[in-house]
């Protein structure tokens, strides 16, 4: 493996080696320049400090913490029910994927297990979620770019899958829907044909947004071969989800590890892409769009008869120990390091959510870079405020 | 430098992996592989001597083949002085005991460094220790062995007040430079519940026709 300390030794030496010949050849300045607090770009308050020379970038430092909530602290002072409603703020974009991982580490504290429908239905409400998240993304990708059209037509059917999740959970955003030993309730009646309609709808809109963006000329050349992200270096930052397969890993936590959900029971792909450019990770999301409606729909044809609750204690105390788990959410992996003493709530939980990671890379691909470009991989590498800050 | 794990030991099934995993950091570690806890059909868990903390990063990628990055936190062992929040607020306050105590792979200090690390290949983890000293506590960086590790230490240095040696730029990233305390810290106070008592532990009451047989 190359090591990545020289590798970028070398290149801010480059830079900097440019930056000084510009500087006695046309005795220019480099300026710094904030993108944010408050910019389109950066789906909420991230601020992102660049210097640059001319247009180019040769130093950039993401800035987060606007929006630091203390989750890590406040789940110290709740019962491990009452945690599933902080947590679900933290990708608000996908709420009830942020529950899931939470909850199955407490289910393996105590050694129980959801039963079978339980199961089910979580999987088909996490690829919901997921569904409802990318295909913001999409859209948003657009306006990014300076296309309109295609975010409206994102705000458009993604509430068609919020309606889903309402009428299934009742709530838009936060569901708060997952218990300990399964779920609050039942699916209600006549959902899953309309379930079935709205998947028809969203695979109609990923062929849109593939007409409208990805066969563009403009959208391919503002994006081909932009903010390139090697397999080692994704890597080492803990880059995952699109951003990981959109660099040739072969790597998806539905499929590679064993947990008590219903990928393994239906037929699906994991794509990769071997560029790891901004394109590439765009068309990723675009795939897995379109295979979550796939899952979504071989799942609704084999939901098994049963219970939906296995049989917990009302006040539930989850066992002495610790348990990892984490999951595939719309942004990446996510997942909960849960520490218990034996009480009514957690000792300590560490959340490691995907965007964090993510965003940690910001620095080494900026470097660099032309300012639009900036903007184009930032969209690319796609974040949310609540899942870097926490 | 040790050999990377055979193909061999690749090819094994979960848990003769994970064994596999030990020995070879058994092998490159020697006596600074202080606990190891192997759950069977579940995860591993490693605890090494702080001054070992960043050879065992190394060994990790190097050797055992985790080359992602998962995060890297600290854990406070110290139960809070302030409550669990789940008292009576009505009821006289019982003493707490203060008493550290540790959880997987032991232990002997309040503040423990752990970081996880996936080989992708062969989809299985390590979650990896090491004790900081509770005086002035500080512990190498694994920036140069995982370069996503630089944030997770920021973080980390502002919550937990644990320093990372040949960290390039420990700078707060959430709270302000002058700020004070190190708010993951269990003495560190969630004022919010020192103001107001949280409504949330109210007794559950049973319901008609609920068997309480089932009572936790």
């Amino acid at each position: 493996m190359t090591d990545l300390a020289d590798r970028q030794k070398l290149s801010y030496i480059a830079a900097q080696a440019a930056d000084a010949r510009l500087n006695v050849e046309l005795e220019t300045e480099g300026m710094t320049l904030n993108i944010g607090p408050q910019h389109p770009a950066t789906h909420g308050t991230l601020r992102i400090i660049v210097r640059l020379d001319g247009e180019q970038v040769v130093w950039a430092e993401p800035s987060a913490g606007y929006m630091h909530r203390g989750y890590e602290k406040l789940t110290e002072v709740r019962t491990f029910p009452q945690v599933t409603a902080l947590i679900n703020r933290i990708d608000w974009l996908g709420s009830f994927a942020n529950e899931v991982p939470f909850i199955l580490a407490a289910e393996k504290l105590m050694d129980i297990e959801a039963p079978p429908r339980a199961q089910h239905i979580r999987t088909i409400l996490f690829e919901l979620s997921r569904i409802a998240n990318v295909s913001l993304f999409l859209g948003d990708l657009g306006v990014q770019l300076g296309a309109v059209t295609p975010v409206f037509f994102a705000f458009r059917d993604r509430e068609y899958v919020l309606n889903l999740i309402e009428s299934a959970t009742g709530g838009r955003f936060h569901p708060n829907f997952d218990r300990i030993g399964g779920l609050k309730d039942d699916l209600p009646a006549g959902w899953i044909a309309e379930t079935k309609q709205v998947m028809k709808r969203l695979r109609a809109f990923c062929d849109e947004i593939e007409d409208l963006l990805f066969g563009n000329e403009i959208f391919q050349s503002r994006l081909r071969g932009i903010g390139v992200i090697p397999a080692d270096v994704a890597k080492q930052y803990g880059l995952s989800g699109a951003n990981l397969r959109a660099s040739g890993v072969d790597w998806d936590l539905r499929r590679d590890q064993s947990l008590p959900l219903a990928w393994d029971k239906v037929d699906w792909k994991v794509w990769t892409h071997p560029d790891g450019d901004s394109f590439a990770r765009c068309w990723i999301r675009l795939q897995e769009t379109r295979e979550s409606t796939k899952i979504v729909d071989q799942l609704l044809d084999t939901i098994p008869a049963g219970p939906i609750m296995a049989k917990v204690p009302r006040i539930i105390k989850v066992p002495e120990g610790e348990a990892w788990v984490s999951t595939e959410n719309p942004l990446g992996e996510m997942g909960y390091y849960v520490v218990s003493k034996g009480d009514l709530g957690p000792f300590r939980v560490k959340i490691r959510s995907a965007s964090f990671n993510n965003i940690s890379i910001v620095p080494w691909v900026l470097r660099g870079v032309y300012v639009p470009d900036v903007i184009s991989i930032l969209a690319s590498l796609y974040f949310i405020l609540g899942d870097i800050d926490r | 430098m040790v050999a990377p794990l055979s193909d061999d030991t690749l090819a094994l099934p979960g848990d003769g992996l994970r064994e596999g995993v030990v020995n070879a950091l058994r092998t490159a570690l020697g006596d600074a592989l202080l606990d190891v806890v192997l759950k069977p059909n579940d995860d591993l868990w490693v605890r090494v001597r702080t001054d070992a903390w960043r050879q065992a990063g190394l060994v990790l990628r190097d050797t055992v083949g985790c080359d992602y990055f998962c995060f890297l936190s600290a854990i406070d062992w110290m139960p809070s002085p302030y409550g669990k929040s789940e008292e009576d607020p009505t009821q006289p306050k019982e003493p707490i005991d203060l008493t550290v105590q540790q959880g997987y792979a032991g232990g002997d200090t309040r503040l423990q460094v752990f970081a996880r690390v996936t080989n992708l290949a062969k989809h299985f983890g390590v979650t990896i220790k090491a004790d900081v000293a509770d005086a002035h506590p500080s512990i190498e960086s694994w920036v140069t062995v995982y370069a996503g590790a630089n944030w997770h230490e920021r973080e980390c240095h502002e919550m937990f007040g644990i320093g990372f040696d040949g960290h390039p730029d420990l700078r707060n990233m959430y709270l302000p430079t002058d700020f004070e305390g190190h708010p993951l810290r269990k003495d560190f106070p969630l004022l919010a519940r020192m103001v107001k008592p949280w409504p949330g532990i109210a007794d559950v009451e049973p319901l008609p026709g609920d068997d309480s047989e089932d009572e936790g």
